[in-house]
């Protein structure tokens, strides 16, 4: 190379020099041109897919649209669960630049109050990701239109169309249908579906929402679109329509349904009605109850806080989850397995007031005594010496075996979410709980809906309704699957015929329920009523005191009486004795014959109690957030139902308090302290016994 | 083009660079109309015009004598540096970074204007240098300090892309003056080792960013490496045949970033595909042979130096811009000559394509005089 030869160098050695590099250079140059038009060859051949993906994927956005869900309808086909469309305002945690100014914004905007902003911090905070907060749904058009023009100075605010559900008898269905609710992470978890995180789409939270999701869901539809790259749409490329859930037929009747939970006013109860001929559910309500209107959305600190400090339990289904001793409904029950048994009815036994077993003494409710008693007195005056002394001849397992025969202690195959069957005690069960043999008062305790025994309204419903029937009719919810020809029971008819007359004679008759009566002169109600202690007679009298140491009142009934078609159970909690239950009974009734008439009788009652239970709902939210406002806490958890459902379900488990006494029977009518407005049922002076 | 048929003041244009140039401007336009949505406006029109404007001025500058150039390349140099510092001192002030002088009827950049200027410098200095002392220190110290100066201060700008591209002239310069090999061998070595406590020191965040980010594109994709990846999904996208003229989508969504300036050939490429981008390779190609003929007959060491540094600081250009929106070289802002939109790389440029044509003039009237 030239450089080596410093001394000798001329401008013709720099020319060479000059020649040679050039051609170094120019190669160089070459070599670049051809790596360059390598590669582009390569990233436009040999990896062209990817791109062109890539491209792709750049270029089109694909948007869910979440599906309608199917209608939930009644027998009818009236709906108690539908969609309603309306305009909705959302948050994407991610795509919140400043979650204090666009809150402030938003509360502007929508004139949120203190409570609301702070509930949704709390969801902010939970949030993660994509995972869509709801701001507000069911808005008018001025305030989506405010939120809309101002889209571009809040990122991360999602203005939109969509349906949502709506439930028009609100707080009457609630535990019956549950709610739905914004998917948590959990059920992302679970389901890595990507419309869980479409705002706006809500899953199935509890009851039949829940039980059912997958029918009532539907199919997303979605939109294509072309965007930029900061998210303008260009063209909408393709959109294909949602496909909407099935409705779901059930055997519910929804005007029923929601007069029978109106009608139970400011109690703590359930009424049950079952149709005689199919063993269709047509009515299922449990009082207080929430709104699941309100639900959707998640719970506010207010909600919760009026929710959870209730002592009337509004998160409990009473009717599935409500466990309570039937007291002296089971009576007809009993007289059952005395006749299957063979006990002649008209055997008689002296009541005077209490009967002698060895050396104790068991009273009767009534004091005075009955006097001679056979077994149509014994139901119709609910006599208690009367059932004491034969199931001391019978024994306990035959009167069992019936309680289960009719659907106590019974699981039924309902598609819920879950159901607390209770004890129907027997002599094995009892030396497997307590490692003690039965006793004389068990017997005792038993034979008049005491001691152990635990039931749920549902399971009195269907006692009732296979008394009435004397067939073997299997609870139904949905209304899909054709009615079965049901099996009878295998009553023999003259039984029936004969507890079906002491029923009669319990409202019509000289029993203990004159007020239930009917008012039609051609249709008579047959019933049976129960005063169940919650505490024994040292703490309380059960009549009045403490709310939560008064008497459950029960009544069981089933009209008309000479051909029955609905069977009825009512459930006061602590209603301080059957006289609680029976009014309910007779109006929910009188609503199945003639609505206008129950109706009549229901809106006179309301003025007295505040309103609707929406009203009434509303009226003690506003008194709440008077009071706590923002200071209120947060909503303990997602889904506070289900967690009432375990509290019940742990309650179950709990072994009951072993009972070492029978338990002091109470009496059946209390007209004289009952608070119960009764302007239809005239009082026939023989109706109710003297006390 | 031969005489008689056409009159010779239109033969004696070298057509051999005017027509390979109006090709690629004019597909440049086609671009640039497609990118701004198929309208005219505000680059396809503009990119025309100021290719005339540019071209004119080089064949203005092709007529200048040599001993003009001569006699300008220390004071345009010196004037330069002037302005660079002018800048450097506003920025400074106006604090932030600043290349700009506002003339009020343009913008000038002095930077720009530095890479011709350094190789005619160069070129004037290594004709006048007597060839015995190439080999030693006098034919360095001083060439490195020519470089240096206006270096630092673009660096100091701070501008990379166009302080590697004054460098790059300079060098390449340097290497065909005939310059001792073991002085390249040996500071390429030394740069080597140097170039990552370099990396380490010298660079700003921001431009060690970039050099992370084209080690690898898809550690960042939505952040750094945001540009080489729309860029490669663009020219990747367009296939053999591309996707059409005006159907480029990358583009005209705005996911291509600089889409109508540093990243035209991404633009390009992804509607006309790899049949566009080799024939736009092919027009360079057309256009540097040019160059390198030019110096390869040139009639002496000065000319020849100057054709030849021309030619290099605008492959310089090509080759960066081109190896960058492929993926092959970190994201610098510089735009590919005659298509990418924008006066003060065109200008640059023309001057360096008005140069060698002034060469080429000067060895035909020499051969002329010859004969």
């Amino acid at each position: 190379m030239l450089s080596g030869s410093a001394p000798h160098v001329s401008s013709g050695t720099l020319k060479n020099a000059y020649d040679r590099r050039s051609l170094v250079i120019g190669g160089l140059q070459a070599a670049v041109g051809m790596l360059l038009a390598g590669r582009v060859a390569w990233i436009s051949l040999a990896q062209n897919e990817k791109y062109t993906l890539a491209s792709e994927s750049n270029r089109v956005n694909l948007t869910l649209i979440s599906p309608r869900r199917g209608a939930i309808l009644d027998r009818n086909g009236a709906p108690i669960a539908a969609n309603r469309a309306d305009f909705r305002v959302d948050l994407i945690p991610d795509r919140l630049v400043d979650a204090d100014r666009t809150l402030g914004e938003l509360r502007r905007l929508l004139k949120l109050s203190d409570v609301r902003i702070k509930d949704l911090k709390d969801k902010l905070d939970k949030a993660h990701g994509f995972q869509p907060v709801e701001v507000a749904a069911g808005l008018d058009w001025d305030s989506f239109a405010a939120i809309s023009v101002r889209l571009p100075d809040l990122p991360g605010v999602l203005a939109q169309r969509s349906f949502s559900r709506w439930y028009p008898t609100g707080p009457s269905v609630g535990h019956l249908i549950g709610y739905v609710g914004p998917a948590s992470a959990e059920d992302y978890e679970k389901e890595r579906n990507p419309l869980l995180v479409t705002p706006g789409f809500k899953i199935g939270k509890d009851g039949l929402e829940k039980r059912f999701e997958t029918n009532l869901r539907g199919t997303p539809g979605a939109r294509r679109v072309e965007v930029t790259a900061s998210g303008k749409v260009v063209r909408d490329l393709e959109m294909r329509e949602d496909i909407p859930g099935q409705p779901l037929r059930l055997t519910i009747n929804a005007p029923l349904q929601d007069y029978a939970a109106r009608r139970l006013g400011v109690e703590s109860g359930a009424v049950v009605v079952i149709d005689c001929l199919t063993g269709d559910i047509l009515t299922m309500a449990s009082m207080p109850s929430y709104d699941p209107n309100s639900f959707s959305d998640g719970i506010g600190r207010i909600e919760w806080k009026m929710l959870s400090e209730d002592d009337h339990v509004p998160l409990r289904n009473k009717v599935l989850r409500g466990l309570y001793p039937p007291g002296s409904t089971v009576k007809p029950m009993v007289a059952m397995s005395f006749l299957e048994a063979g006990l002649d009815p008209d055997e008689s036994v002296f009541c005077g007031g209490g009967l002698r077993v060895g050396n104790r003494v068991f009273g009767c409710w009534n004091r005075r005594g009955h006097g001679t008693v056979n077994m149509a007195k014994g139901i119709y005056q609910s006599c208690d010496v009367y059932f004491y002394h034969f199931a001391q001849r019978i024994g306990m397992d035959p009167i069992a075996a019936m309680a289960r025969r009719l659907g106590l202690g019974q699981k039924f195959n309902l598609p819920v979410v879950g159901q607390s069957y209770g004890t129907v005690p027997d002599a094995a069960w009892k030396q497997r709980k307590y490692g003690k043999p039965w006793a004389v008062f068990d017997t005792v305790n038993a034979t008049i809906g005491q001691g152990y025994m635990l039931v749920n309204p549902l399971q009195q419903a269907v006692m009732a309704a296979r008394i009435a029937s004397g067939k073997l009719l299997q609870p139904r919810l949905m209304l899909d699957q054709k009615a079965t020809n049901v099996p009878s029971m295998g009553f023999s008819q003259e039984h029936l015929a004969y507890v079906h007359k002491a029923m009669f004679d319990v409202v019509n008759g000289p029993g203990t329920a004159g007020r239930a009566r009917l008012p039609f002169p051609d249709i008579q109600i047959s019933g049976k009523t129960g005063t169940a202690q919650v505490v024994g007679l040292n703490i309380s009298n059960g009549k009045s005191g403490p709310w939560k140491y008064r008497d459950h009142g029960h009544f069981i009934s089933f009209a008309p009486f000479d051909n029955p078609r609905y069977a009825c159970a009512v459930v006061i909690e602590h209603g301080g004795g059957s006289s609680a239950a029976y009014p309910v009974a007779r109006d929910v009734m009188t609503f199945l014959f003639d609505p206008a008439k129950a109706m009549e009788v229901l809106l006179e009652m309301e003025k007295g109690w505040g309103g609707t239970p929406q009203q009434r709902m509303a009226t003690r939210y506003n008194e709440y957030e008077a009071r706590y406002g923002t200071s209120a806490p947060k909503a303990a958890d997602d889904n506070p139902v289900a967690s009432a459902d375990a509290v019940a379900e742990a309650a179950g488990a709990r072994p009951q308090p072993e009972q070492t006494e029978a338990a002091a029977p109470r009496p059946e009518d209390s007209t004289s302290t009952a608070p119960t407005a009764n302007p239809t049922a005239s009082t026939p002076a023989t109706a109710s016994p003297p006390q | 083009m031969r005489a008689g048929v056409i009159p010779a003041a239109i033969a004696r244009q070298p057509w051999g660079i005017i027509l390979p140039l109006s090709v690629l401007t004019t597909f440049g336009s086609a671009v640039l109309y497609s990118a701004a949505g198929g309208s005219f406006q505000p680059w396809a029109l503009q990119h025309l015009v100021r290719f005339l404007v540019f071209l004119s001025m080089a064949m203005v500058i092709a007529r200048l004598p040599q001993s003009l150039f001569k006699l300008a390349a220390y004071p345009a140099y010196a004037a330069l540096v002037v302005l660079l510092m002018l800048v450097d001192l506003i920025g400074a002030v106006g604090g932030g970074s600043q290349r700009w002088l506002n003339l009020g009827f343009m913008q000038l950049q002095p930077s720009e204007m530095m890479k011709p200027a350094i190789v005619l410098a160069y070129a004037r200095f290594y004709d006048t240098l007597p060839p015995a002392m190439t080999q030693n220190w006098r034919s360095l110290i001083p060439a490195m300090g020519l470089l240096g100066v206006p270096a630092l201060l673009v660096m100091l700008q701070p501008d990379l892309g166009t302080g590697l591209a004054i460098t790059f002239g300079a060098v390449a310069v340097m290497f065909l003056a005939g310059l001792p090999m073991k002085w390249f061998l040996g500071a390429g070595a030394a740069g080597i080792v140097a170039a990552p406590a370099a990396f380490f020191t010298l660079l700003h965040d921001y431009q060690r960013k970039r050099v992370l980010v084209f080690l690898d594109p898809e550690g960042d994709p939505l952040g750094s490496g945001y540009h080489i990846s729309q860029s490669k999904i663009a020219i990747g996208s367009g296939g053999l045949f591309g996707k059409g003229f005006g159907n480029g989508s990358q583009s005209h969504l705005e996911y291509l970033p600089e889409a109508h300036t540093d990243f035209i050939f991404a633009t390009m490429g992804e509607e006309w595909g790899l049949l566009g981008a080799l024939f736009v390779l092919f027009v360079f190609m057309l256009v540097l042979r040019w160059g390198w003929r030019v110096a390869q007959n040139a009639p002496d060491r000065f000319s020849r130096l100057l054709a030849a540094g021309m030619t290099c600081t605008v492959f310089f250009y090509v080759a960066i811009n081109l190896l960058m929106v492929v993926g092959l070289a970190p994201v610098v802002g510089i735009p590919l000559p005659f298509m990418s939109h924008g006066g003060s790389s065109m200008m640059t440029n023309m001057i360096c394509l008005g140069t060698i044509m002034a060469v080429d003039r000067w060895s035909r009237r020499s051969d002329g005089i010859a004969r």
